[in-house]
């Protein structure tokens, strides 16, 4: 594990990777909460886990498949109820085609 | 018979009874819960939503039930439940901004079970926002109190549901317990808090935090009540491809009748389970407790679990990596907060930046770091090998014991705003409750003392599918000795 200090730009990296706006307070006080949980996680390093699996899951499940049927959902109405704006039956979101504007990463 | 007093001390088997027997109704159970509701909440701060139109139509409708001679086993029972579990008769919020007023086009599993069960929802109660914590004081809303002193957290994230129960608002809740967060404010609280095994519980309609350690248990005041709630919500559910196919035993069966007995019993103790600002007093309630068992006539065994102080850390990758997933959904469009921007883009910084509270905003960048591209391999992947040692450890231990025993927290609930300003110290409250959750198996927080007045817990883990064990200990040992019967002294500050 490599000595993990977030500076405020690796801040606004992440934070730009998690679409997460951060007031210029937060991302200073970030940068130092961020650093020192890092470090405290660093403990891990000690371990030797070359040979060692990862867990993939705890409870040892196989496959779950069910029967590929048309089932009853829930009613569009009552989906779009909680929609903070709907339009013709769908969600409606802002263009993202055309304006040049969003950054297709 | 309308002495609510009594009423709301009752276990929930007692209710059963007097309930089945006609002494008491549906109607006057969910009253007496409503009125103390109304009475202590004010100070208590356990609900978000009060359901107490919900609660009197449902206590209504068992009543009739109970005259048809059809009652099941919490057919007029009061419940809460954490507001993290969807409910359409009531907001979901999961403590966030984001998601204030929210209501759910559906119901969890769990809470459809109940309903077909006849239960009474009294309300939703308070949580750290999306459960992210060990206090409550991460709530969008508002802190709870702890029942025992009101100065102190009842411990988190399910405090709410913690504090409804310890306090006599409700004899039995739901929580949720990804790291901890049923056993550690049960403990705090003097509740029993059962976290079950990765799987026993259907998530369907549980606000997802960390898929990977996320489990829904009951809080109660006795053990034989924690059986019985989870019996009725335990088992397969197709909506939910992680809940398991294994057969659900009669839990409250399973814990025995007869003088406790503990013979033939063989449980572990480990070490490892003591840390620096380990507190005297629970140190010295839960050797006591130790010597109880051993008293009873179970064996004790020392048990080593040499990866327990990785297992922090490796919970705070895990966690937050998973949770970074998870809330990504929050974005302003298809539910809850939406914050208008110049793009679409905007539109999702800004929501967020504004829905999630600094705790949540925390664990989104921890886990967004931990999984980016280039640190991957260094925190997911190194985190996901250690937990194979911490359950690798657990294996072992089992081959020697039936169950391990271990104080369920180093503290007892601390004071309110005493761990706010430092992040690690607030995670350092759930050292001894996240190595269950990164193995995926059982753990049974109870009460086992006091110290300074505030109750101290200890926790039984057992082997995955083997609630049935730790169970029929805690049920044993609880019969042998005279903690359950301690009430905090609420009642007196609410006169005044």
């Amino acid at each position: 594990m490599s000595q993990p200090t977030l500076s405020i730009a690796d801040v606004e990296h992440v934070a730009a990777l998690a679409r997460l706006g951060l007031t210029a307070d937060e991302k200073v006080r970030l940068s130092k909460q961020l650093s020192s949980i890092l470090e405290h996680i660093s403990v891990l390093s000690r371990l030797d886990t070359e040979s060692i699996p990862p867990t993939a899951q705890v409870i040892e499940v196989a496959n779950v498949l069910r029967d590929d049927d048309i089932r009853p959902s829930l009613p569009r109405e009552a989906i779009l109820a909680n929609a903070p704006r709907s339009e013709g039956g769908f969600f409606a979101v802002q263009a993202v085609l055309g304006g040049g504007e969003e950054d297709p990463a | 018979m309308s002495d609510s007093g009594a009423l709301v001390w009752l276990t929930a088997a007692e209710m059963r009874r007097k309930l089945d027997a006609r002494e008491i109704s549906a109607v006057e159970l969910a009253d007496a819960h409503l009125d103390r509701i109304a009475a202590l909440d004010p100070e208590l701060h356990c609900f978000i939503s009060v359901m107490a139109d919900v609660a009197r139509g449902q206590a209504a409708d068992a009543d009739t039930r109970i005259a048809r001679h059809d009652a099941a086993a919490l057919t007029g029972i009061p419940i809460a439940l954490k507001d993290v579990l969807c409910t359409t008769d009531a907001p979901t919020t999961a403590g966030s901004k984001m998601l204030a007023g929210y209501r759910s086009p559906y119901d969890a599993t769990v809470v459809s079970r109940l309903r077909a069960q006849g239960a009474v929802f009294v309300g939703k109660a308070n949580t750290d926002e999306f459960a992210m914590g060990s206090s409550t004081e991460n709530s969008a809303f508002f802190t709870t109190r702890n029942p025992w002193d009101v100065s102190r957290v009842p411990g988190g994230s399910s405090g709410g549901s913690a504090a409804s129960v310890g306090g006599g608002l409700a004899p039995l809740a739901l929580g949720s317990d990804t790291g901890g967060s049923i056993r550690q404010p049960a403990g705090f609280c003097g509740t029993v808090g059962l976290k079950p095994t990765y799987g026993r519980v259907s998530r369907f309609g549980l606000i997802a935090f960390a898929s990977s350690l996320d489990q829904i248990g009951p809080f109660s005041r006795t053990v034989e009540d924690a059986a019985i709630l989870l019996g009725a919500v335990a088992g397969k559910d197709p909506n939910d491809a992680t809940s398991a196919a294994m057969s659900v035993p009669d839990f409250p069966k399973s814990l025995g009748s007869g003088d406790p007995d503990l013979r033939g019993v063989r449980i572990g103790v480990a070490r490892e389970y003591n840390v620096a600002g380990m507190e005297p007093g629970v140190t010295a309630a839960c050797d006591a407790a130790i010597a109880e068992c051993q008293a009873l006539g179970a064996e004790m065994v020392d048990v080593s679990l040499p990866h327990t102080e990785y297992a922090l850390a490796t919970y705070y990758i895990t966690a937050p990596a998973e949770a970074s997933a998870n809330l990504s959904r929050y974005d302003g469009v298809k539910y809850g907060l939406s914050v208008q921007g110049e793009s679409l883009r905007e539109t999702y910084e800004r929501t967020r930046g504004e829905g999630f509270g600094p705790e949540v905003k925390r664990r989104i960048m921890l886990g967004t770091y931990a999984l980016s591209s280039g640190y991957y391999d260094a925190f997911y992947l190194k985190a996901q090998k250690v937990r194979t040692l911490i359950k690798r450890d657990f294996d072992e231990a089992f081959a020697q014991v039936d169950a391990i025993i271990a104080p369920t927290s180093p503290t007892v609930a601390f004071p309110i705003g005493a761990r706010t300003d430092d992040p690690y110290q607030m995670y350092l409250a759930d050292v001894f409750t996240i190595p269950a959750n990164m193995a995926g198996i059982p753990g049974l927080a109870i009460r086992c003392g006091f110290s300074d007045g505030l109750p101290v817990s200890l926790q039984l883990l057992g082997k995955a599918w083997n609630e049935a064990t730790i169970l029929r200990i805690g049920h044993a040992y609880e019969r042998a000795t005279e903690w359950v019967n301690r009430r905090p002294t609420l009642e007196a500050s609410a006169v005044l």
